[in-house]
Formats: structure tokens, sequence, C-alpha cells
């Protein structure tokens, strides 16, 4: 009587399914919905959470100074080869910009004493619990009962700076982008590239890139695109993977256009020259074309990772505790399941147990009961039997005893009954005798 | 999808900081805009209205297409909402589009429980959602949502109120879904009419309790256009796809022997701000307002009806994960304490059943014991009987043969006597 007809047009879930296509024979007006995106999105804000990693001296706070075009590090707040500890740290610092009325939230977490120490073990730790921590964060917000705001504080971008040796890559650098490729987006990039002529700067870009596809780090990689512009830059990108940058706090007047670059006894590295360094492409990709594909990529897919290792967890040990029936524990089952969903099934389960389990004892029950008062009905039958018997002996003796008397006393009677007559005939004759006796004195 | 709020961390310094130049963050707006073309819009709409008040009629003449529709009979037992599907496109958007009709609303004599299946559809939606949000894997940016955007709730143009079943399922259906109310088949009613009816409307609404959607008015650039529209409401639409000549125009009206209604004057009906409102202006909040509001108060129910709370906040930070195990323990201790007493049960229910038969049993030997007592009694009594008569046929017997041999004495004298 109610409920949805399930016709073609139900949704699975997965992508939905294909609906009809139907063609406007009009303008109806929804080609404004990006419009209304847009104006939604900017009423509300951006944020974006860009951690920076690598030795200090590396040139971290110039960059990321340049890249934003502003003082994120100043002698107030200095960067973090100026503060380094006796541990390595992960420190945050939020700045809020403004440009072209867009406002963004800007999270610059680094790492001060990353890679300074002489046993640099497990120095990349603490950037795995940075990271991790700020996963629990957001999955707790999320899993809230009452959930109202959502403060997205994960990390959505992680360059790696490499010393520019020349050579390749240090142990240290590998294990780190190996141990955190899959939690975050790392872009590996060569710091004070000013320090390699081109020639070696290509050279040890190949280097690096072998070692990295050797090593299986999965660096984040550019989206495919439909767009052939768009591929085209992509492509473009990726041949010059990885990006060697170049920053600086200091503007110089060359040939009379202001610029940021540093200035040598023999020229001026530009920051923004193309063919200086590749800054400007750098820039391009994190701010200008690839900014929410990080953090699209860090929700879908680096966030969903971890949630779903986390929960997973939890079931795998719940179900674990319990006495278990071999399709609960097998993990591919968990996967596809809520853990509420798996506690929905799981006591179903137990309510069918039961149910079974009932059945089967009233049964038994019945069965036993059945079978007593079975017994119970046959000796009643054989007791009763006998009893009759007993009861027909006893009559047969009575009636018996019955007859006999009375022969007996037929017997009797007749048997009295001629002793009386005897008797009388005794008693006549004698009589007779007397009155004869008295005749014959006369 | 984290819905952003940038004032959220008021307790962290935040500095504002001015740049030196185009960094170009500016083109965000951008990238997120052409990443959701990419993807798709969906939008639902359900419209809920007696058979015949013209709801597919008004849906083709809102997306300018031929929705196919078999019209529906005013026999149905009972309500049953039908969802349909299709992909259409603009320009570069492509958009999703479900429209869900409730067929047989308003024809069953008893309409209490009318609005049921329609409630239903909406939570089975929600449903759906929260169970692919709960899931270990699941794949939320790709998921084809089904939950219902708007309701449109079409109401009969009597001229007069609204009728009582009305009033029942809007109540029923406000904290669920955002609903704006038309006025169907405005074409029926005069102007001053519906001035009136408006107003009478709107009252009822309000003095029900009755929370209809209202365009938002925070966002300067829509505000005004939204503020003034508010204040239309409830639309009076008149829907066709049939084309009529006017002047030298071929615009979709109705044709009258008296004149000709068409569709998108403004002065003959609200057709064309319901388009403006629902579809130009206002398509993206409604679906915000559908999953920031509407799902959270579904999702805060049920799950609070599963038992979870958020632990206070002063106390320690929530864990789902404890509250997951805390909750799994609770749930398996509760199924192993219903098996304990099921089995209890038994136990006492064999053993009050035993007792009776041994009871039973019991009886039975007693009620033999004592037949057998009786028959014992009976038996020594014929017994005792038998000695009796024994004795008595001996006694018998000792006097017959007395008296023979007395009388064998007898006769010899008698005869001697004869003699003489």
């Amino acid at each position: 009587m109610s409920g949805g007809e399930t016709s073609v047009s139900e949704a699975d879930g997965n992508g939905g399914i294909m609906g009809q296509q139907k063609n406007l024979e009009g303008y109806v007006g929804f080609a404004n919905l990006p419009n209304q995106v847009y104006r939604k999105s900017v009423k509300r804000g951006f944020e974006f959470t860009l951690m920076v990693v690598g030795e200090s001296g590396l040139g971290k706070s110039t960059l990321i100074n340049s890249l934003f075009l502003t003082d994120l590090y100043s002698p107030e707040y200095p960067g973090p080869s100026h503060r380094i500890k006796k541990t390595v740290q992960v420190e945050q610092s939020k700045v809020l910009v403004k440009e072209g009325g867009v406002h963004l939230l800007l999270t610059i977490v680094d790492t001060p004493g990353f890679g300074d120490a002489v046993d640099n073990s497990n120095c990349w730790q603490p950037v795995i619990d940075y990271i991790d921590s700020k996963f629990e964060d957001y999955l707790n917000a999320e899993s809230r009962v009452n959930r109202r705001q959502m403060p997205d504080s994960r990390v959505q971008c992680c360059l790696y700076f490499i010393a520019p040796s020349g050579h390749g890559l240090k142990p240290l650098d590998i294990e780190f982008m190996k141990r955190l490729h899959e939690k975050v987006n790392i872009i590996p990039l060569i710091a004070k590239a000013d320090t390699m002529t081109p020639e070696e700067c290509q050279q040890f870009k190949k280097q690096i890139m072998k070692e990295i596809q050797e090593h299986k780090i999965k660096i984040y990689e550019f989206p495919e695109t439909e767009d052939e512009e768009e591929m085209k830059m992509v492509r473009k990108i990726k041949d010059r993977l990885p990006l060697a940058v170049v920053g600086s706090n200091t503007i110089i007047e060359v040939n009379g256009k202001r610029v940021r670059g540093r200035q040598y006894p023999w020229g001026v590295a530009e920051v923004e020259n193309g063919e200086h360094c590749d800054f400007t492409i750098l820039r391009n990709m994190l701010i200008r074309t690839h900014m929410q594909d990080l953090k699209d990529v860090t929700n879908n897919v680096h966030y969903e990772n971890y949630r779903s290792r986390k929960l997973a967890a939890v079931t795998y040990n719940g179900v674990d505790n319990n006495k278990n029936k071999g399709q609960l524990t097998k993990p591919d089952t968990a996967e596809g399941m809520s853990p509420l969903a798996q506690m929905e099934e799981e006591r179903r389960d137990h309510v069918a147990k039961m149910k079974k389990m009932e059945q089967e004892m009233e049964q038994v029950f019945e069965m036993k009961v059945k079978e007593k008062l079975q017994k119970l009905r046959d000796s009643e039958v054989e007791l009763q039997r006998r009893h009759e018997q007993m009861k027909k002996n006893l009559e047969a003796q009575h009636k018996e005893l019955e007859e006999k008397r009375r022969q007996h006393e037929e017997e009797k009677a007749s048997w009295e009954a001629q002793q009386r007559i005897l008797e009388q005939q005794k008693l006549d004759a004698s009589r007779t005798l007397e009155k004869n006796k008295k005749k014959k004195i006369f | 999808m984290a819905a952003t709020d940038v004032d959220v961390f008021s307790n962290e310094e935040k500095r504002n900081l001015s740049l030196g130049g185009h960094v170009g963050f500016d083109s965000l707006p951008d990238q997120l805009v052409s990443k959701s073309v990419t993807q798709g819009f969906c939008f639902n709409i359900l419209c809920v209205g007696e058979t015949g008040i013209g709801k597919s009629t008004l849906m083709n003449t809102l997306f300018n297409t031929m929705f196919e529709n078999e019209e529906a009979s005013h026999y149905q037992n009972g309500v049953y909402l039908r969802p349909r599907t299709y992909d259409l496109q603009e320009s570069n958007v492509h958009l999703k589009l479900t429209i869900v009709d409730t067929v047989g609303f308003g024809d069953q004599i008893n309409k209490e429980d009318s609005y049921k299946p329609i409630v239903d559809y909406i939570d089975t939606q929600f449903e759906n959602y929260l169970q692919e949000e709960l899931k270990i894997k699941r794949s939320l940016f790709n998921y084809h949502d089904t939950r219902i955007h708007i309701c449109l709730y079409f109401i009969a143009p009597t001229g007069h109120s609204l009728k009582s079943l009305d009033l029942v399922t809007m109540k029923k259906l406000d904290s669920k879904v955002n609903i704006i109310p038309i006025i169907a088949k405005a074409d029926t009613i005069s102007k001053s009419e519906l001035h009136k009816f408006k107003i009478k409307i709107m009252s009822e609404l309000v003095s029900n309790g009755v929370q209809i959607y209202q365009f938002p008015t925070d966002d300067e650039a829509v505000s005004e256009i939204n503020a003034s529209m508010n204040a239309h409401l409830p639309f009076a639409v008149v829907g066709s796809v049939e084309e009529v000549k006017v002047g030298n125009k071929t615009v979709r009206a109705r044709q009258y022997p008296w004149g000709v209604v068409q569709v998108e004057n403004e002065s003959h009906c609200d057709f064309v701000k319901l388009r403006e409102m629902l579809i130009r202006v206002n398509m993206e909040d409604l679906r915000e307002q559908t999953h920031a509001r509407h799902y959270e108060l579904y999702r805060r129910c049920k799950l609070e009806e599963m038992g979870f709370k958020d632990t206070d906040p002063d106390s320690q930070p929530f864990s789902l994960q404890e509250t997951y195990e805390a909750k799994r323990k609770e749930f398996l201790g509760d199924l192993q304490r219903k098996e304990e007493e099921m089995r209890q049960m038994f136990v006492n229910k064999v053993k009050e059943t035993e007792a009776e038969l041994k009871e039973k049993e019991r009886e039975l030997h007693d009620k033999f014991e004592q037949l057998k007592r009786m028959h014992q009694e009976e038996k020594r009594k014929v017994e005792e009987k038998r000695r009796d008569l024994e004795e008595e046929m001996n006694a018998f017997n000792r006097k017959k043969v007395a008296a023979e041999t007395l009388s064998l004495s007898q006769p010899l004298k008698k005869d001697k006597d004869k003699k003489n």
C-alpha cells in the first residue's frame, strides 16, 4: 500500500543509476547552479592546511613567504630553523588572508628539529602522530550525535624539502616519504635550486624520480582531466617533477622591474622566472589550480583510509571478543558494513539463533512430557486391568462360596427335614407304643 | 564534506596578513565550482497533492520537457510514492533530477494515514544516506543522493482555506523536508480572491506552527529578491505545456473562451517567481538545508534512538572508538543475558513439569495402593467366610454322622417291639 515503487529509478548508492536522458526545450535555469555554489563558497570562506618538512636551513620559511607574498614568517614569528628544539616538534600557525573577496584561513604546519639531530631515527613519528591526531579529531567530530560545525584541520598538503646535494635522495628522505605517502599528499621539492646548474638539476630530478619509483613512493598525482589544455599543463608539470624552487624575501630591481630574487655577484636568480626555477609552476599548481583537488584527495582518500582502518579495528576487536561465527570475523564482511549495521546483523542473527534454540528446547521438552504422560497412562491402564482382574477373581470366589453355601444349606435343610420326619416318626412310634403299652395292661 | 566555518578557531590566534601581490587563491571558488560541475549535480523534488491537481503538468512546465506520466486513477488503495530520475543538461551543467510523485494522495475515504508513506519515503532516503555514511568503506563523494531537497505542496484552489489533510500532512513534513506551498490551478481564482486566500493560508500555517521554507536573506547578493519573494508565498501557479500564439509570440498558455492565461506572465500567475526561486536562485541553498538541517536532525534522532550519546564536552573528548566498543560490549552482554534468561526459564519449566508429573505418578500409586488394600480386605473376608462355611460343613457332617449312628441302633428296638 505504501512505499516507493521499485522501478529503474531507485538509487543503489553507487554512483547512482542512469536516469532517462531528457532534452530541454527551453531555458530552465539550473545552469545557474554553479554560480549559486560559487556565491555560497565565497560566503563560507576557505581553509587550507599546508605542512612543510625538511632539515633546517633549506629555505622553507622563505619559500612560504614567497608563495603567499606575505610575511608569514618574520622576526616576530620565526621560521622552524630558528626554533630548533631538542626533539622534533610539530607546530602550526594560522593566518587569515584575503584576495578578491575570497577569504582563506591558511594553517602552516612546520616541524622544527626534523632531520637535525645526530640520530634521526623516528623523527617522522611526531609528524605521523600529528596527522593522525588531526584525522582523529575530524573523525570524532564527524561521529558526534550533535554535530554542528566540523572544523577541518586535516593536513591537506605536505611540501617535502630535499637538500640539493645533486646526487640522490637521502635515506631519511626515503624513510619519511614511505611512511607518509598514504597519509598525506606529498609534494617533494628540491630546495635552494639556485645552487645547481640546469643540467645538474635535470640529472638530480631524474635520479630522484627513479628512486621514488623504486621505493614505490606515492607522491601527489595530478588528476586526469578531460580538458585538453589542462592535460597539456599537467603533462608539463609532470615532466618537471620534483619541482626545484628558490625563495626570496627581498625585492630587487632587474631591468627596471621589481622582482623577488636573490642577488649574487654574478647576477640575480629570479624567483618567478620560469627559466631560473620551478617556483611559478609550484605556486600555480599548489594555489591557483590544484588547491581544491588537494583538499578533495585528502578528504576522499587519505582520510577515508584512516577512517576505515580505525573503524575496522573497532569492529574486528569487538567481534573477536565474542564467541564468533565464522562469517563475522571475515574482514571483507566487516568492510562493507558500518559497525552499527554489523551490530544490527549480529542482533538479528542472535534473535534467529535464540528462536531456533527455543524451538528445539520446546520440542525436546514436549516430547519428553509426552513420553512421560504416555508411560503414566500405560501404567494406569495396566494397574486398572489388574484391579479388574483381581475384582473378577474375588467375585468368582464369592460366587463359588455362595454356591457351596447354598448347596450346604440345601443339604442341611433336606437332612434336617428328613431328621424331623424321622423324629416325628419316632415320636409317633413311641407314642403309639406307649398307647399300646397302656392298652396291654388292662 | 566539512561545513567549514572560518570563525570556528576563535580560541586560536589568527593573524590577519596582507598580501604583497597577487597570490592567486582567489581562484579557489572557481576550482570548487569546476569540480562540482565535473561531478554533476543532483536534485530531488517531491510533489505532494491530490490526484489531478496538476503536479505532472507543473513539472513539465518548470523543466520545459515532457516527463512521461500516465494519469493516475482515483482508485488507489493507499498513497504510494513513485520516484523517477532524469538526466538533464543545460550548457555545461549536468543535473540528475528525481521527481517523486505521490500517487493516490487525497483519494481515499479515510485519509488518516495518508501522510505515512510520504514520511516513510523521506526517512528511507535519509536512512540510506546515513547507512552509507556509517559504513566502514564508504564512497560518499560519488553517492547518488536521493534525499528530498524540496517538497512542493499543492494546495487546491478552493479560495477558502487549507484542508485539514493539508495541515496534518504539512505539519508532519515540516521538520523533515523543505516545504514550499503552492496554490495549484491558480487560473480558477480571481486576483482579489487570491489575495485573501494567500493571507488565509499563511495565517493558518503560522497558527498551526507549520514551518515552511524561507528563502534565505543572509547573503547580500540575493537577500533582497529572496525577501520580496517570501512575501508572495504561497505561489499561485498555472502549468501548461501547450503553446498558444499571443500577439506575434508563441507562449505557453491555457486557452479559454474568455482569454489566454499565460504561464510566464507575472501578472497572470506566480510561475516565474517559483521558477526563479526554486531553480535559479536557491537550488543550492535547498540542497544545503536538506543536508545541514533536516538530515542532521534525522541522524541525531536515529543515533539517540540507538543509544548513542555525546559525552560531556567538559570531560574526556568524544572518542568514536570507545563508544562503539562500549556499545558493543553492552550489546553482547545483553544478548548473553537474554540467552541465559531463556535457558533459565526452560530449566524452571522442566522442573515444574517434572514435579507435576511426579505428583501425578504418586497419586496414581496411592490410588492403586488403596485398591490393593481393598482387595486384600475383601480377600480376607472371603477367606473368613470360607472357613466359616467349612467349619459349618464339618459340624454338620459330624452331626450327620452322629445322627446316623444313632438311628442305626434305634430301628432294632422298634422291630423288637413290633414282634411282640
